[in-house]
C-alpha cells in the first residue's frame, strides 16, 4: 500500500462508516444536481417547447412589397418563405383587399387563403361554416350585425377591378367571423374568387408568417429575406416577438433561481452535515494533528470527501434529473425532450464545486482542532 | 535517513534529550506550571506524577510540542521549541514524539495494521513491512487485520504503543499508559516500556500509579505547577 492507496482507503472508509449521515448529504448533493440537470434541460428546451405554442398568438412576421409598392409578387413571397425553416414554418397567409359596395353601403372585401389562415389565426372564431366554393364569402360578425344576415343568406357585391372595370357578384355567407379586431368589419372571401373579381393575380398587398422561433433567429430571418428577395420587404411583427421573448425570458429567470435556491439549499445541507461530521471526529482530528498531520492533510480528507459526495451525489443527481425533465417535457409539453451530453460534466463540476464550498467552513474548523484534546481525555 | 535526522540541527550531540528551563505556563489568572526546571537524559525513564490539576498534562503539552510555554525555555535534543510556529512543532512532533495514550485513540474503521501506519502516512512513507514488524514487536502480528472494536483494551493499547514506535522517535510519551487496563495487561504494557527502556529508547510516562512510577529511574512529584520532588530510582533500570 503506498500514500494514494492510504489516502484512498481513509477517505472511503471513513465515508462508508458514516453512512446513514453521509447518505443525507449524498441524497441532497443528488436532489440539487438532479434539479440543476433537470431545470437546465428544460430551460434549454423550453423555446423549442414553446415555440409552436407561441404560434397560437398569430404571425410573428410580416410580408410587405418593397420600396412603398402597394402589390408583392405571390412568387416572390414565395420564393422569400423558402428562405424560411421550413420545420419551423406553422403558415403563409396572403391578404389583398378590395374595396367594394352592398347596398350603397362601402366595405372592404379581403382574399385570402382560409386553409392558412386557420394556422397563423387560430383564435378566428367562426359561426356557420369556412367558405368553401368560389362564391362563398364569410363575414365579419359587425358586417352580419348591421346587414342582419346570417349563414346561408346572400349579398351583392360590386365594384372595380384592377383596369378600372365595374364586376358585381352575388355570393352566399357561410359564416360569421368575430376576432374583436378590425376582421369583424371585412367581408373575407377566397384569394383565387378576388382574383376572378379584381384581376392582378398572383399578388397581395401583405402576407402574415408564422414561423417558430426566438426573436435572435427571426431579425437573422428578416435580414437574410431582406439580402435575398429585395422585393419584399419582411417585417417582425414587435408585440408578438417581444411577449414571446419577455415570457421565455421570464421562464428562463424562474428556473434559474429555483435552481439556484435549490443549489443553496443542497449547500446548506451538506455544510451542516460536514458540520456534525467535524464535531464527531474531533478527537480523531486532534489525534491526526498529534501524530504530526499537517493542516493541508486535514483540509486534503476532508475536501476529499466532499469531492467524493459531489461526484456520486452529482451522478445520481444527472440520472434522477434526465428522468425530471423527461417526464416533465412528456407530460406539460406532450413531446420527448432533447438531451444535451454536455450537461453531464456540468452537473458533475457544478456539484463537486457546491459541495467543495459547502466544505469549507467545517474544513476550516477542523484545522482548528487543538491536538492537546487527545491528552486531555476530551 | 530523515528518520535518524530528526532533531538533530546542532553539530555535537547533546547529553540531554530534554531540558525545560524555568518553564512557566499560565493561563489568564491560574498558573498551570511555575518555573519549572528539568532535564532529562538520553535513554532516560521519567515518571511525573502528581494529582489531578497539578499540571501534568499541561507539561505533558509542552514537552509533547502541543503547546508552547508562556516564558521559559523547551530545549528537545538541542533545539528550542519553545518559540516555534504551530507548523515547526507538528514537524518536530512528527519526526521526534512517539505519543502512548490513556485512552489508546486508534482510529475506528482503520485495522490494527493500518492505525501503525497511519503515522507512517504522515511521517514520510509507508512500509507495510515495517508496520507488520512493530505489531510482531508489540506481539499482535495475528491481530493485524483486526479493526480496535475486535480488540481487547490491552491489545488496543500494544497498538498504540507500535504507532509510537514505528517512526523511530527520539522520545516517548506515554500519558497514563496503563490507567484502562487490567492487571494482566499493566504487566505486558509495562514489560514492553521495559523492553524499549532496556533499547535505548527515552520513555517519559505520566501516571497516578506508584507501581509504574517504580519502572521508572527518576520520578518527580508535581503539586500546584511546581515540582515537589524528585526521587531516584534506587534498582536496576527498569527493573521493578
Amino acid at each position: 500500500m503506498n500514500k494514494h492507496e492510504m489516502y484512498i482507503k481513509m477517505l472511503l472508509s471513513s465515508l462508508l462508516r458514516r453512512r446513514s449521515r453521509m447518505m443525507v448529504a449524498l441524497l441532497a448533493v443528488a436532489i440539487g444536481a438532479a434539479v440543476l440537470l433537470g431545470m437546465t434541460t428544460i430551460s434549454y428546451d423550453i423555446p423549442r417547447q414553446m415555440g409552436r405554442e407561441f404560434r397560437s398568438y398569430g404571425a410573428n412576421m410580416l410580408f410587405v412589397a418593397a420600396g412603398g409598392g402597394a402589390m408583392m409578387s405571390l412568387n416572390d413571397v414565395d420564393r422569400a418563405v423558402a428562405l424560411l425553416p421550413q420545420g419551423n414554418l406553422v403558415g403563409v397567409t396572403p391578404y389583398r383587399y378590395r374595396p367594394v359596395r352592398s347596398n350603397m353601403q362601402p366595405y372592404t372585401a379581403v382574399g385570402t387563403r382560409f386553409d392558412q389562415v386557420k394556422k397563423t389565426s387560430p383564435w378566428w372564431n367562426v359561426s356557420g361554416a369556412w367558405p368553401g366554393s368560389g362564391n362563398e364569402i364569410l363575414i365579419g360578425s359587425d358586417v352580419a350585425e348591421f346587414t342582419r344576415l346570417g349563414p346561408g343568406g346572400t349579398i351583392s357585391l360590386s365594384g372595380r377591378n384592377s383596369e378600372g372595370a365595374r364586376f358585381s357578384r352575388e355570393m352566399t355567407v357561410s359564416g360569421i367571423v368575430r376576432t374583436g379586431g378590425l376582421e369583424d368589419g371585412f367581408l373575407f372571401m377566397d384569394l383565387s374568387t378576388m382574383e376572378d373579381l379584381a384581376g392582378d393575380a398572383g399578388t397581395a398587398e401583405v402576407a402574415e408568417v408564422s414561423v417558430a422561433a426566438n426573436a435572435t433567429d427571426l431579425s437573422a430571418l428578416v435580414a437574410l429575406i431582406r439580402d435575398r428577395v429585395p422585393t419584399i420587404a419582411p417585417q417582425l411583427v414587435k408585440r408578438v416577438t417581444q411577449s414571446e421573448a419577455s415570457v421565455l425570458s421570464r421562464l428562463q429567470a424562474l428556473v434559474a433561481l429555483v435552481t439556484l435556491i435549490v443549489l443553496v439549499l443542497t449547500m446548506i445541507c451538506v455544510a451542516t452535515t460536514m458540520m456534525t461530521v467535524v464535531m464527531e471526529r474531533r478527537k480523531e482530528i486532534g489525534l491526526k494533528k498529534a501524530l504530526g498531520a499537517e493542516n493541508r492533510s486535514i483540509v486534503a480528507e476532508f475536501l476529499g470527501e466532499g469531492i467524493c459526495l459531489g461526484l456520486l451525489g452529482g451522478l445520481l443527481g444527472v440520472a434522477f434529473g434526465w428522468f425530471f425533465a423527461w417526464t416533465i417535457s412528456v407530460n406539460v409539453f406532450g413531446r420527448a425532450i432533447a438531451f444535451n451530453i454536455f450537461l453531464v460534466p456540468a452537473t458533475l463540476l457544478v456539484s463537486v464545486v457546491v459541495t467543495g464550498v459547502a466544505c469549507l467552513i467545517p474544513v476550516r474548523r477542523a484545522i482548528d482542532v487543538d491536538p492537546a484534546l487527545v491528552l486531555r481525555g476530551e | 535517513m530523515g528518520k535518524e535526522q530528526n532533531m538533530n540541527t546542532t553539530t555535537s550531540v547533546p547529553a540531554n534529550i530534554l531540558e525545560l528551563r524555568d518553564v512557566s505556563m499560565i493561563y489568564g489568572q491560574v498558573k498551570a506550571l511555575q518555573s519549572i526546571c528539568l532535564t532529562v537524559k538520553k535513554g532516560e525513564w521519567l515518571a511525573i506524577m502528581g494529582p489531578s490539576g497539578s499540571g501534568k498534562t499541561t507539561m505533558m503539552n509542552i514537552i509533547g510540542c502541543m503547546d508552547r510555554p508562556s516564558s521559559g525555555a523547551v530545549i528537545l535534543d538541542g533545539q528550542d521549541v519553545s518559540g516555534m510556529s504551530l507548523h515547526a512543532l507538528t514537524r518536530i512532533r512528527r519526526e521526534g514524539i512517539g505519543l502512548i495514550f490513556q485512552q489508546f485513540h486508534l482510529i475506528s474503521y482503520l485495522t490494527a495494521l493500518e492505525n501503525v501506519m497511519v503515522a507512517q502516512y504522515y511521517h514520510s512513507m509507508i512500509d507495510e513491512n515495517e508496520a507488520m514488524q512493530a505489531l510482531e514487536r508489540v506481539g499482535l502480528k495475528d491481530r493485524a487485520k483486526h479493526l480496535p472494536r475486535q480488540l481487547s483494551g490491552g491489545e488496543q493499547q500494544r497498538v498504540c504503543i507500535a504507532r509510537a514506535l514505528i517512526n523511530y522517535p527520539k522520545l516517548i510519551l506515554a500519558d497514563e499508559p496503563t490507567g484502562n487496563l487490567d492487571e494482566a495487561n499493566e504487566q505486558i504494557v509495562l514489560d514492553l516500556l521495559r523492553r524499549l527502556h532496556a533499547e535505548g529508547s527515552t520513555i517519559i510516562v505520566v501516571t497516578h500509579s506508584p507501581e509504574v512510577a517504580e519502572y521508572a529511574e527518576k520520578t518527580i512529584v508535581l503539586e500546584h505547577g511546581r515540582i515537589v520532588r524528585t526521587t531516584e530510582n534506587l534498582k536496576e533500570s527498569g527493573d521493578k
